[in-house]
């Protein structure tokens, strides 16, 4: 469409630009803010007194205080992860026990009677079935608790506090303030604080902010955290600390997850991203009463429910593959069997096992399914008898102590136990997560380091403190 | 605002709001394009579910809305499509949510843009609203969170405002429905044509720049008869504007024509 007027156009807007040889930009968003004072000077009338008590104000001094602000930053986190904990326990226990003691040997007996084939019993009933109902079980009670809280703080006008906490720490990591935002974010979903990034206005800073949000641990890896934390430290003390110890630890892998939010950021914008931090001005909203009812439905609807779902999805044709590869023989061994053998070494440098490296290959799609994947190969490898549903049944274990047991006759040790914990908070990103970066990079460059710069972490990591441990423990 | 055509019950906030159907995001077949800009944090999120029936999260935050959303009503018999666009302060930096923004309201061409303010933050939520009105000539400006600014006790003369900025002005309280129905009516009076809008447009203060913005606006409208903002493309280009000068490279800027969004029988 490039035609002689437009190249005209274009042509005397360049000399143009040229002759007025001043800002014109300055001189634009000059003239708008004189324009803006003016008509507000005549609409706007202002109180003629100031209030005494200014409540906001006092708020604002405390919950972004130099002493307090952290401190009450903290405190809020693991409240919330008490209760989620304390909450999630029994209404946890009521579903796995429905779905999986109820559900399940009627499904069987539903499918034997229609005649059908072993395989397929196994597949869609032991493989296909369990995932869903351990997911559903393991998730929608904390999620349903969780989310309603982080809502409302979010509501209430919480959330940019926090971003002005952090603001200084993420300029000093060369990183943008708002990164502090998206990273929350990512508290909740990976992918939907990946999305958030948009908000930051360098590609620069855009791309450090993407490529940390995986170290906020995402809702998908909390119950993993939290029963895997339950069972290794929660059970280290007398019961009535049990829910705080845990919970402490909890917010101890979170909070080391903001450490390395900031230390890689500091580490991109020395090396492969360099520049400045860029200025940006963060309102604080006013604080405004969360609507209840409407926060209450949109954090159980629009979150719970859209994050169950995806969990459903992609834990479906997991638990078909698990099945699968636990009953498919090769040389007497299951193809699983084969995978932990050879990788068991491997993993054990790391102070973690082949089972542990089998579950995140086979959980690539979605970190909720980490923890029965784990459980289930734990059984076939160890050769534990009487537990379980047999070769390729994922199965939930009541209480935690059984769960504990397996784990603890599959030959997990304190330093395992610590070692899942750090490697569920440093490994590479859920399937959607990776596609949503490329999305939102357009790179494959920029993915595929997204993707390796965790695990490679959490691998060195691992590795390190399981051979401290060690030289600690001989 | 202004008179209506049958004034003696259409006005009535009861009757409008029975008007009011709530399409959720069924939008097959509309009639007019709704866009809703406004500052992070003034509600627009409040209005948009108060408009489509959507419970779209509105967190109290900054930031919040990043990308599109969408959603549909009918009022007065006409289908409405509501764009939510993602808050900013202003449309000049080049930011991803800024961009999304901007470019929906050149190059969408809403029948209307809806600019939520924040009534305790007036004069700096103008700024976009200047901005805006730089752009469209067809715009509502819906003064939010009226409830928060009276127990400020801030008082706004919105009718003042309106006729300082040419557009109707809407007080509301999103949060309480207040002023919904107002604010439906005065987007039908403009998508129809029976409130002319005469939009505030910026003084330069330069002599010098407005003699450059008159020349090249001059060769603009030659070539572009039917743009309703030559002269801010004027500026744009003074500014180097990338993405205002491809459009005019690649004809997006030339296929701009409302002329078919205005039914004829309006």
């Amino acid at each position: 469409m490039k035609t002689e007027n437009t190249e005209a156009i274009l042509c005397t807007a360049n000399t143009l630009r040229w002759e007025i040889g001043e800002h014109i930009h300055d001189s634009l968003v000059e003239s708008m803010y004189a324009d803006a004072n003016i008509i507000a000077s005549r609409v706007v009338t202002l109180p003629s007194e100031k209030p005494r008590f200014d409540f906001d104000k006092k708020l604002d001094k405390l919950i972004t205080s130099r002493w307090f602000g952290f401190p009450l930053m903290i405190l809020l986190l693991a409240i919330v992860f008490w209760l989620t904990v304390e909450g999630a326990n029994v209404p946890s226990a009521m579903i796995a026990s429905f779905l999986v003691d109820t559900i399940h040997p009627w499904l069987k007996g539903a499918f034997a009677m229609f005649g059908s084939p072993w395989w397929l019993t196994g597949v869609l009933v032991d493989g296909v079935w369990l995932a869903m109902a351990w997911v559903i079980s393991v998730m929608l009670p904390p999620m349903a608790i969780f989310f309603p809280f982080f809502t409302f703080l979010e509501d209430f006008g919480y959330l940019p506090r926090v971003a002005f906490n952090m603001d200084s720490l993420f300029r000093k990591a060369g990183a943008h303030g708002k990164q502090a935002l998206s990273m929350t974010m990512g508290f909740g979903c990976n992918a939907a604080g990946v999305v958030a990034t948009r908000i930051i206005d360098s590609p620069r800073e855009r791309l450090i902010a993407i490529i940390t949000n995986n170290f906020s641990l995402c809702n998908g890896r909390w119950p993993t955290q939290i029963l895997i934390s339950s069972i290794f430290f929660g059970a280290l003390v007398p019961a009535h600390l049990a829910g705080f110890v845990t919970a402490s630890a909890v917010v101890g892998v979170a909070l080391l997850g903001i450490f390395f939010t900031l230390a890689v950021s500091w580490g991109l914008s020395k090396t492969m991203l360099k520049g400045e931090a860029s200025a940006f001005s963060l309102e604080l909203p006013p604080y405004r009463p969360p609507q209840f009812w409407q926060t209450l439905y949109t954090s159980l609807i629009d979150r719970t429910a859209i994050v169950l779902w995806r969990a459903i999805v992609f834990a479906a044709p997991a638990g078909a593959v698990i099945w699968l590869v636990s009953n498919i023989h090769f040389h007497e061994l299951s193809l699983a069997e084969h995978f932990i053998n050879f990788s068991n070494p491997f993993g054990l440098l790391l102070g973690l096992n082949g089972v542990i490296l089998l579950a995140y290959i086979i959980a690539i799609p979605a970190n909720e399914i980490v923890i029965p994947t784990v459980l289930m190969l734990t059984v076939i490898s160890a050769k534990l008898s009487g537990l379980g549903g047999g070769a390729g049944v994922m199965f939930e274990l009541e209480e935690t102590n059984a769960v504990a047991n397996v784990l603890h006759a599959g030959g997990w040790s304190a330093l395992t136990g610590l070692n899942l914990m750090l490697f569920s908070l440093l490994h590479n990103p859920c399937s959607t997560t990776i596609y949503t970066i490329y999305k939102e990079t357009k790179s494959i460059k920029w993915t595929t380091i997204a993707t390796i710069i965790p695990i490679v972490m959490g691998m060195v990591i691992c590795f390190i403190i399981a051979q401290v441990w060690r030289l600690i423990t001989f | 605002m202004s008179n209506t055509p049958n004034a003696n019950c259409e006005d009535c906030p009861v009757h409008n709001l029975g008007n009011l159907t709530k399409l959720g995001i069924n939008m097959s077949q509309f009639d007019f394009v709704v866009a809703l800009a406004g500052n992070p944090n003034t509600g627009k999120s409040t209005v948009f579910n108060a408009l489509t029936g959507l419970r779209q999260h509105t967190g109290n935050w900054p930031g919040k809305t990043v990308t599109r959303a969408e959603g549909g009503f009918v009022y007065g018999n006409k289908r409405f499509k509501l764009v939510d666009l993602p808050g900013t302060y202003s449309l000049l930096s080049t930011s991803t949510d800024e961009e999304v923004a901007r470019d929906f309201i050149l190059f969408g061409q809403p029948d209307v843009t809806v600019i939520v303010v924040d009534a305790t933050r007036l004069e700096r939520n103008l700024n976009l609203v200047l901005q805006v009105l730089e752009i469209t000539d067809r715009a509502v400006v819906c003064v939010n969170l009226m409830d928060e600014a009276k127990r400020h006790h801030i008082e706004i003369d919105t009718r003042r405002l309106a006729k300082e900025l040419g557009v109707p002005v809407v007080a509301a309280a999103a949060r309480q429905g207040e002023g919904i129905s107002e604010l439906l009516q005065a987007m039908y009076e403009v998508v129809t044509g029976s409130y002319i809008c005469r939009p505030h447009r910026l003084e330069r203060t330069s002599p010098r720049l407005e003699k450059a913005i008159s020349e090249l606006t001059k060769k603009i409208k030659e070539e572009f008869p039917k743009l309703p903002n030559s002269r801010w493309i004027a500026l744009r280009l003074l500014e180097g504007d990338q993405r205002i000068i491809d459009s005019i490279n690649n004809g997006e800027l030339g296929n701009l024509s409302r002329s078919d969004t205005i039914p004829s029988n309006a």
